[in-house]
């Protein structure tokens, strides 16, 4: 069980972006991928997660837990995304943020709200469910954002940058934050970063992109 | 998920094809027919170009073509200069988004009640003539066509007052989008005075960003019917006026020259693009030789002083304008030199409660029905971008700027001929369709840019959560975008109450609104009535603005983030 892309390629408009890339993450590991910025390491994940913008075309196989992901549409790929801005929902509240996470096979008012309250004791943020996200502080949405992922139960994980934003005390306590439930939840994640200092941190392989 | 996005697309694509083009076209062809000869009911099926010598030989059909000319292009130009002017002078205080909040009121009154409104201040007896009187010593009003002069400068000053606010607020816009402060300071470094910078640097980048603007308000100053009516010349009348009476001559052959022209209304419109489209280039070219040259023309400040100093008299003429509006509606004894009524009441009120109920119910179904067909289109013409995940096509930008672009009279005849045969001429539905033709395009234009503006990740994420793209679109996008929304609502309401021709001819005069009254009382009816009506069809924009405001700050009052985006 593992996410495997195959000969991974985007072609964009003006011809392929990186050379074609293949690579295997094994379940509650993550595996980082290093690159220059503007090399393609956020389009690359939108192609695993199936996001990419009109323009773009993925040659090659992104393969999950041996089903092959082309042409599935990316709410049904169950690919969680976190991205360095937390991303969450300004609407809602932060509990109510996490529930839009938590899927619709937990039943009952009661359960539901007791799975989110217990992802944000998870995350440190008790009591925090009636907040308007934009009082967090930027590691505490980042937290909220990790927890409303995995609340999903993503078969897999893609991490754009999520640290970068950060300043370095939080950077290390998000780190191990994220590698320790990527290892709880036992499912493959994969990083692209272009700072060193996540890649080791991560414990993972290292691949690099467009060298 | 794809084939989703194209089903949603096609469906978008016949609304509008069926809905919004095929009317226009087909209102189009249904006038020139008869421009050309051939109008079957009254027996005539020869194409001919007699109906062209008719319209010729109309009596003040020529001064009604030079006074169209002169009192649209006057305007535009005026307004277009001012509105530069002003914004140079004060874009360093007003910049950004919140600039644009003064000019609500001014943006969100419909034509006709500023025009009403305009009468009580212009007019011989009006309000100015009043503050005059004392120091002036008149007793009575004085001898003097300040409205509905033959030069129709009143009605320059009545579109002067509502594009100016218009033209502002694209021109803020799209200052936002440019590095207005660093292009000064490099200029202004190298030695060229601030009017100078503004002129050779900051104005050419703006102009395309307001080029298509500036051309809706051109044909809107050449065609427009309800302004002229109520500030403009009467005998003879500006062209789209002097059209109108002849399509509701009672002399059903009228119709023929009428409808030459309407014809030739639209080729006004049309040769006055081409005229500004001209100038452009021209400009364009003298331009660079003078830029050439270097001069550093420090002396130009008192140029943006000047306009500066006019559109703040317009707009407190306006301001005045609308004041006037409601206190006309609650004056009972107010003879001339009185600066104020002499005595109050809410007798105008009760006296005209019939009509104006009525006036007031058609107008409520007729804007909630349009704003919101035209909201349902848009929203999914926006979505079925974002399924396609592709932008908007050059030629589906101009479809949506066609209907502004196009002289209303210029087609509504013949679309009532359409309507007619489709058996809902004089109904409310055919009102509600021509007046959702001048909704749409300015609820889609104002909501494009927020929902494109909408960080697609934010979608992205939801998706990686296991969200439809009906749940995004429902529990993501539409409350996220709930205040641009609103505006757009807004605004499609504002456009619904001013409309006066699609009304007045798809509603065969039997779907009287708040518009329609107000404008046909105008002319020599009881002021306090006329001031009852302009009253309330200035108001409900107002109301649609403040709702717009006030919803999404309740609804998200514990939201900062989506506080203050517009």
């Amino acid at each position: 069980m593992s996410l495997r892309l195959d000969a991974l390629e985007i072609v964009g408009p003006g011809g392929a972006l990186f050379p074609p890339l293949s690579l295997e993450v094994a379940r509650g590991t993550v595996v980082t991928v290093m690159g220059p910025s503007g090399v393609g390491k956020s389009t690359l994940l939108d192609a695993i997660g199936g996001h990419l913008a009109h323009g773009f075309r993925a040659r090659g196989r992104v393969v999950l837990n041996g089903r092959d992901m082309t042409g599935i549409a990316p709410e049904r790929r169950r690919i969680g995304l976190m991205f360095q801005d937390a991303l969450l929902f300004p609407h809602l509240s932060v509990g109510d943020n996490l529930a839009f996470g938590l899927p619709p096979s937990v039943r009952g008012r009661a359960a539901r709200a007791a799975r989110v309250d217990r992802a944000l004791e998870d995350a440190g943020l008790s009591g925090f469910g009636d907040r308007d996200p934009a009082s967090l502080s930027g590691g505490q949405r980042a937290r909220a954002a990790l927890m409303r992922t995995l609340l999903a139960a993503p078969d897999a994980l893609l991490l754009d940058e999520p640290f970068s934003k950060l300043d370095a005390g939080l950077r290390d306590e998000l780190r191990s934050f994220t590698r320790s439930h990527v290892e709880t939840a036992r499912i493959p994640a994969l990083l692209v970063t272009h700072d060193p200092d996540d890649a080791a941190a991560m414990g993972g392989g290292v691949v690099q992109l467009g060298a | 998920m794809r084939s989703d996005g194209r089903l949603l697309r096609g469906a978008v694509l016949a609304a509008v094809g069926a809905g919004l083009l095929a009317p226009i076209a087909l209102g189009l062809w249904e006038t020139l027919r008869p421009a050309f000869g051939v109008l079957p009911a009254l027996g005539r099926t020869v194409w001919s170009l007699e109906p062209w010598a008719e319209l010729a030989a109309l009596p003040g059909v020529r001064t009604s073509l030079m006074l169209t000319l002169w009192t649209g292009i006057g305007s535009t130009v005026l307004s277009l200069l001012l509105a530069l002017g002003a914004a140079a002078a004060l874009h360093d205080r007003i910049g950004g988004g919140r600039g644009g909040r003064w000019l609500t009121p001014f943006l969100a009154i419909p034509h006709a009640a500023m025009a009403v409104g305009l009468a009580f201040v212009l007019a011989p007896s009006g309000w100015l003539a009043r503050l005059l009187a004392e120091p002036l010593g008149w007793t009575r009003p004085p001898d003097l066509a300040s409205v509905n002069d033959p030069w129709g400068l009143a009605l320059m000053i009545g579109l002067m007052i509502k594009e100016i606010p218009f033209l502002l607020l694209v021109i803020l816009a799209g200052l936002g989008q440019l590095p207005v402060r660093r292009h000064m300071a490099m200029g202004r470094a190298l030695g060229y005075g601030r009017g100078i910078v503004w002129i050779k640097v900051i104005v050419p980048q703006l102009w395309p960003l307001i080029r298509l603007p500036v051309w809706v308000v051109l044909s809107y100053a050449l065609s427009n019917v309800d302004m002229a009516l109520v500030l403009g010349p009467s005998t003879p009348p500006v062209l789209a006026v002097a059209v109108m009476r002849w399509f509701t001559d009672p002399d059903l052959a009228m119709l023929l020259p009428a409808s030459a022209g309407a014809i030739l209304q639209a080729g006004v419109v049309l040769a006055g693009v081409a005229l500004f489209g001209a100038a452009e280039l021209a400009a364009a070219r003298l331009g660079r030789c003078w830029l050439r040259r270097g001069g550093r023309g420090l002396s130009f400040e008192p140029g943006l002083l000047l306009a500066r100093g006019l559109v703040l008299a317009l707009l407190a003429t306006g301001a005045l304008a609308m004041l006037s509006l409601a206190v006309w509606s609650v004056a009972w004894r107010w003879s001339f030199p009185h600066v104020l009524p002499e005595s109050w009441s809410a007798k105008p009120w009760q006296m005209a409660e019939r009509g104006w109920r009525e006036a007031l119910g058609n107008t409520l179904v007729l804007a909630a029905a349009s704003v919101a067909v035209s909201l349902a289109l848009a929203v999914a013409w926006l979505e079925g971008e974002d399924r396609a995940r592709r932008g908007r096509a050059g030629w589906a930008e101009a479809l949506i700027y066609l209907p502004l672009l196009l002289p209303q009279i210029g087609f509504l005849y013949g679309l009532n001929v359409v309507f007619l045969r489709l058996g809902v001429g004089g109904t409310t539905l055919a009102v509600i369709w021509a007046q959702a033709l001048f909704v749409f395009p300015y609820v889609m234009i104002t909501l494009s840019d927020p929902w494109r503006a909408l960080d697609p990740r934010l979608v992205n994420a939801a998706a990686a959560l296991g969200a439809s793209p009906l749940r995004r679109l429902w529990a993501v996008k539409l409350p996220v975008l709930l205040r641009p929304i609103a505006t757009a609502a807004a605004i499609g309401v504002a456009v619904s109450v001013a409309q006066y021709l699609p009304t007045l001819f798809m509603g065969a005069g039997r779907v009287p609104t708040l518009t329609t009254e107000a404008v046909t009382l105008s002319s020599g009816a009881d002021r306090r009535i006329v001031g009852v009506y302009a009253t309330l069809q200035a108001a409900l924009p107002f109301a649609a603005y403040g709702l717009a405001f006030l919803v999404p700050a309740l609804l998200h009052r514990n939201r900062a983030d989506l506080r203050g985006t517009a």
